[in-house]
């Protein structure tokens, strides 16, 4: 029985790996063909891919920034911020992901600028 | 799903399955910014003037008027009127409770007063910005035109002069023969001018304020620039007018984005 447990725990360890590995597989082929069809103009199938992306997968940050291109595209200004927080929240040094953020923080400022009811 | 959208999706599988060696694309995104203001009541609006002070080297009533129609002409589905510009001004000084003709001292007599000079700063619009609140005054606009979006507000346009440190760029060339850009900080007495600018939108049927917005944007050159005032006031109005039109109707933002895998 003891010399079975280091077997047990290695075997529990490299099946989540798997798991995790197959996650974060399945998640990267909705991501791949949710940027194919974003590419042909195609958003609302793009944003339905990296929703599941997101899903399947929710560590994946590079899943997370597609989603607000996506929503920003849609002009769902408020759901763009959230997933961009949370692709930053995972990934807080992504150059990538700050400069997409940074960029849609210019055009979500602009369109709150100065109002007085 | 049609032919065409089935097609689409499978050359983007055949597209995703190949182009599996790039981790980043850039990608063009156009974002829709929604009005502010719910315009679908109305088929027709009339810019009808502006409160406007500041330097006498432009009419900024005139210009602000011309420039806001042509703009809606080609880039909102509302009917411009072609109407006269409101003599704001003088109208301001004979309406409402604060109107001069009714009183004889206190801000009234100071409008009065200032009707007959210059407006040369916000302390002077004030005086007048009551007539933004005659519900009555705008629906007898309305009625004449009938009943459309009215656009007005105030316009101060003022010449402007700041010194102090200024950073800008220096081309050098090394001792190797190479030109190369270097930011230098040096003191430079700057002139320009200032636009602030308030847009009040009102419901020609009612006449009641529906919305309005407030912008202040500056330009500054060098002392030896001689840029005229009609060239910085449209300068600063470039600035503005995409965040008025943007009140009025949608408005797409051309920009890129990255897409990561």
């Amino acid at each position: 029985m003891r010399c079975r447990l280091p077997v047990i725990v290695a075997l529990i360890a490299l099946l989540g790996g798997v798991v995790y590995a197959d996650a974060r597989s399945d998640a990267r082929a909705q991501v791949e063909f949710g940027i194919a069809v974003a590419q042909r103009g195609l958003w609302k199938e793009a944003l339905y891919r990296w929703e599941r992306a997101t899903q399947i997968d929710p560590p994946y940050a590079a899943a997370f920034n597609n989603l607000a291109v996506g929503y920003e595209h849609e002009g769902q200004l408020d759901k763009a911020a959230d997933a961009y927080e949370r692709a930053l929240k995972l990934e807080p040094e992504n150059a990538m992901v700050r400069q997409n953020f940074e960029l849609f923080k210019e055009i979500h400022d602009r369109s709150n600028q100065s109002s007085t009811p | 799903m049609t032919g065409r959208t089935s097609l689409l999706l499978l050359s983007a599988a055949v597209a995703s399955t190949l182009a599996g060696c790039a981790s980043f694309y850039e990608i063009p995104i156009e974002t829709p910014i929604a009005a502010k203001l719910d315009v679908s009541a109305f088929q027709r609006v009339y810019i009808a003037g502006f409160l406007s002070g500041g330097t006498s080297d432009i009419d900024g009533n005139l210009e602000t008027v011309r420039l806001l129609r042509s703009q809606l002409r080609t880039k909102s589905s509302l009917r411009v009127v072609d109407a006269d510009v409101l003599p704001l001004i003088k109208d301001a000084g004979g309406t409402g409770p604060q109107g001069a003709q009714g009183l004889g001292a206190g801000p009234a007599a100071e409008a009065r007063q200032a009707a007959t000079g210059e407006i040369r700063n916000e302390k002077d619009l004030q005086l007048y910005e009551h007539i933004f609140g005659d519900a009555e005054y705008w629906k007898r606009v309305g009625e004449e035109h009938q009943g459309p979006l009215i656009v007005t507000g105030t316009i101060l346009f003022t010449p402007h002069s700041q010194s102090g440190m200024v950073q800008r760029e220096r081309e050098v060339i090394d001792p190797l023969g190479r030109r190369r850009v270097e930011p230098v900080r040096e003191y430079m007495e700057r002139k320009g001018f200032i636009l602030q600018e308030k847009i009040v939108f009102i419901d020609g049927r009612t006449g009641a304020q529906l919305h309005s917005e407030a912008w202040r944007e500056e330009r500054l050159y060098n002392q030896n620039d001689t840029t005229p005032a009609l060239s910085s006031f449209f300068e600063l109005m470039d600035e503005i007018i995409p965040r008025f039109l943007s009140t009025l109707s949608t408005q797409r933002v051309r920009g890129s984005r990255v897409l990561i895998k």
